[in-house]
């Protein structure tokens, strides 16, 4: 991605890619994320953990204001996250994201799901974006399968589709929201291994999983949240051989002993 | 131990089953079901030789006047006799040409928009939306380019009623559409607007739309403003179905799960792209069948429009059933107005039927 890596140097100033500051939220009255502050630099891996209902996706559905948080801020790129509509949009184009539920377009065939964003808010020709479509869907090894619709492909391949239409939009970061907890136990492996790839070409990423080889393997730091706050916060090693908190104690011993 | 074997692939096994296998398999699987076959065979022996004896047998084909038909079965005569009132109304016959040529572009554009691998289908598509509505208004009212000027008056019949309904499903469609977004819409307002749209022409029976049309609204507009009745009727009708098609519509968007909007936003598509390229091609695909109900009811419930004296198919048949040269062939006139109504019905909706298949992609979105 020759434009993205230009486009990085003009604005390195700062390392920080996301910047989260006292930030809270709400449901309603139910107070979802508390206090939360957290920076992400740029070609960092965060792993995300933490029981279900913690907060883990509301969170990182804050980072592109898939949801709206109420106080504190958010800094994407040094641009602050208002309910500004155009910079909503701006920064949604520069960071990607991954589903649990993948969420391809059934109406369109994955080269044209690859293709959309690149064409409609890229400003593409279609040429252009087929191209480019083509290159990343060899990358995540369904290249193969362009002209087919989503409905005819298995779980892990459809995954390897979402991720690729992500990086068509040539995003600075990548958020991944359980990518493998809806598939078959066959299919983890071939999903886990296009995201060790992308770690391991300096793409910045914050996934939520419970794949603790994943997050031993690539992650710079791991985070455990418990009911809708950061509990720890601490480099792979550290924080599976040392945990600091009870609490992410009983988490791993839950998720690791079986 | 047993050495493991792969079986090999064998072909499924063939029916055979034959005509007596499918009779006994189909219409005498059981004794309830046997009884049902033998009550429904005695009622098609009662009604279909009758109806095809007073149809094609006994009937009357060739004449111009009633003395023609005297055998009892039906009077084709009559219907041959009345067929260009029937179709074009009192649009004068030597100017018939010009709505024959603007149903012809008309059937042209749609058949290159229903045929598969039409190039540039949105231009089509734009021209017959667009453009073909004011040619087909100069062509057939005239007063321009020397053509006749002829008043919407005097269309009537097939006609009439084609030009209700297509008007009616074209303009409500996108007008419905915007409705039922409006009717999900984050701002208060809006929404608050289109539901209150929505409510109250869903409340009023079309009739009723038709007569403030024609006898109320001209009481409220400053005397000297005159519109075209039938442009009154046309308005109050795209009105009355855009309120049906936006209930249609918001059906289907309730059915698209919301992943789909969240995965197009998160890609840095904007409200109105979302939801031009995502979620109303999925939502449309999903109501196709409802839509199809409220335009082939539209297709009937435009023979209301006598009550406001505009004479489409049905109320120039039954004009003429009272014409005293033809009196006592009411029979023959409505199975006939019947006929035609039905085949537009059956054909939409086997059409809406094939679309459905043909935009089945394998999968509902997630
Ligand atoms: N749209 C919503 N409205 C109300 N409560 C919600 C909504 N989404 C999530 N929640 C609640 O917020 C909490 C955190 O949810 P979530 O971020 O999905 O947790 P996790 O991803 O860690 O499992 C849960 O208790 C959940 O029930
Ligand atoms: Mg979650």
């Amino acid at each position: 991605m020759p434009e993205a890596d230009s486009n990085a140097q003009t604005i390195a100033h700062s390392d920080a890619m996301i910047e989260i500051i006292g930030m809270h939220k709400w449901y309603g009255t139910f107070h979802v994320l508390k206090d939360i502050n957290l920076t992400v630099n740029r070609g960092e891996r965060i792993v995300v953990c933490g029981p279900s209902g913690s907060g883990k996706s509301t969170l990182i559905r804050c980072f592109n204001r898939l949801e709206e948080h109420q106080r504190g801020k958010i800094l994407v790129e040094g641009m602050e996250l208002t309910s500004e509509t155009k910079k909503i949009e701006t920064i949604r184009r520069e960071v990607g994201m991954v589903f649990q539920h993948f969420n391809l377009f059934p109406h369109l065939t994955v080269l044209e799901n690859c293709c959309l964003a690149p064409i409609w808010v890229g400003k593409q020709s279609r040429r252009d974006a087929e191209k480019a479509a083509t290159r990343f869907l060899e990358r995540v090894k369904i290249g193969d399968q362009a002209k087919k619709y989503p409905g005819q492909l298995s779980g892990g391949q459809q995954q390897r589709v979402a991720i690729a239409r992500s990086l068509c939009m040539n995003p600075k970061i990548m958020l991944f929201d359980e990518p493998t907890s809806a598939l078959d136990p066959e299919m983890i492996k071939e999903v886990l291994d296009v995201m060790v790839d992308l770690a391991e070409e300096g793409m910045t990423m914050v996934c939520v999983t419970h794949e603790m080889g994943f997050a031993k393997k690539v992650a710079d730091r791991v985070i455990f949240m418990d009911e809708g706050q950061i509990v720890e916060s601490n480099a792979p090693g550290e924080f599976f051989d040392n945990p600091q908190n009870e609490r992410t104690k009983l988490f791993l011993s839950q998720i690791l002993d079986h | 131990m047993h050495e493991f074997e792969k079986h090999p692939d064998l072909p499924p096994p063939t029916s055979q089953m034959g005509v007596v296998g499918w009779l006994r398999k189909n219409l005498f699987s059981s004794i309830p079901n046997s009884i049902m076959t033998v009550i429904a065979l005695y009622l098609l022996y009662l009604t279909i030789p009758a109806m095809v004896e007073w149809a094609l047998i006994n009937a009357d084909w060739v004449g111009s006047s009633r003395e023609a038909c005297s055998s009892d079965g039906a009077c084709w005569v009559f219907i041959y006799a009345r067929i260009n009132q029937f179709l074009y109304g009192f649009y004068p016959v030597e100017e018939q040409w010009r709505v024959n040529l603007g149903a012809a572009i008309f059937v042209v554009s749609l058949l290159l928009l229903v045929i598969r691998g039409v190039p540039g289908k949105a231009w089509i598509g734009g021209f017959t939306l667009l453009i073909f509505p004011v040619i087909a208004f100069f062509l057939f009212s005239g007063g321009i380019f020397g053509l006749e000027k002829i008043s919407t008056s005097n269309w009537g019949g097939l006609m009439l009623t084609l030009i209700l309904s297509t008007v009616g499903i074209v303009a409500a469609l996108p007008f419905g559409i915007l409705l039922a977004l409006g009717r999900r819409s984050d701002m208060p307002i809006v929404r608050a607007l289109c539901v209150s749209y929505i409510e109250l022409w869903r409340g009023v029976p079309l009739i009723t739309v038709l007569f403030m049309a024609s006898v109320m609204l001209p009481l409220f507009l400053p005397s000297g403003v005159n519109f075209d009745k039938l442009l009154r009727a046309l308005v109050g009708i795209a009105l009355f179905q855009s309120a049906y098609v936006a209930e249609v519509v918001r059906g289907g968007l309730q059915a698209i799960a919301k992943g789909q909007s969240e995965a197009a936003a998160s890609l840095g598509l904007n409200y109105r792209k979302t939801m031009a390229l995502i979620v109303l091609p999925q939502a449309l695909k999903v109501v196709i069948p409802g839509l199809v109900v409220t335009f082939i009811e539209l297709f009937k419930d435009t023979t209301l429009v006598s009550i406001i004296s505009l004479f489409d198919l049905l109320g120039i048949v039954q004009s003429a059933l009272t014409d005293p040269s033809w009196l006592g062939f009411a029979i023959e006139g409505y199975v006939f107005a019947g006929l035609l109504y039905w085949v537009f019905c059956f054909g939409m909706s086997r059409y809406s039927m094939h679309l459905e298949r043909r935009f089945e992609t394998g999968h509902k979105g997630s």
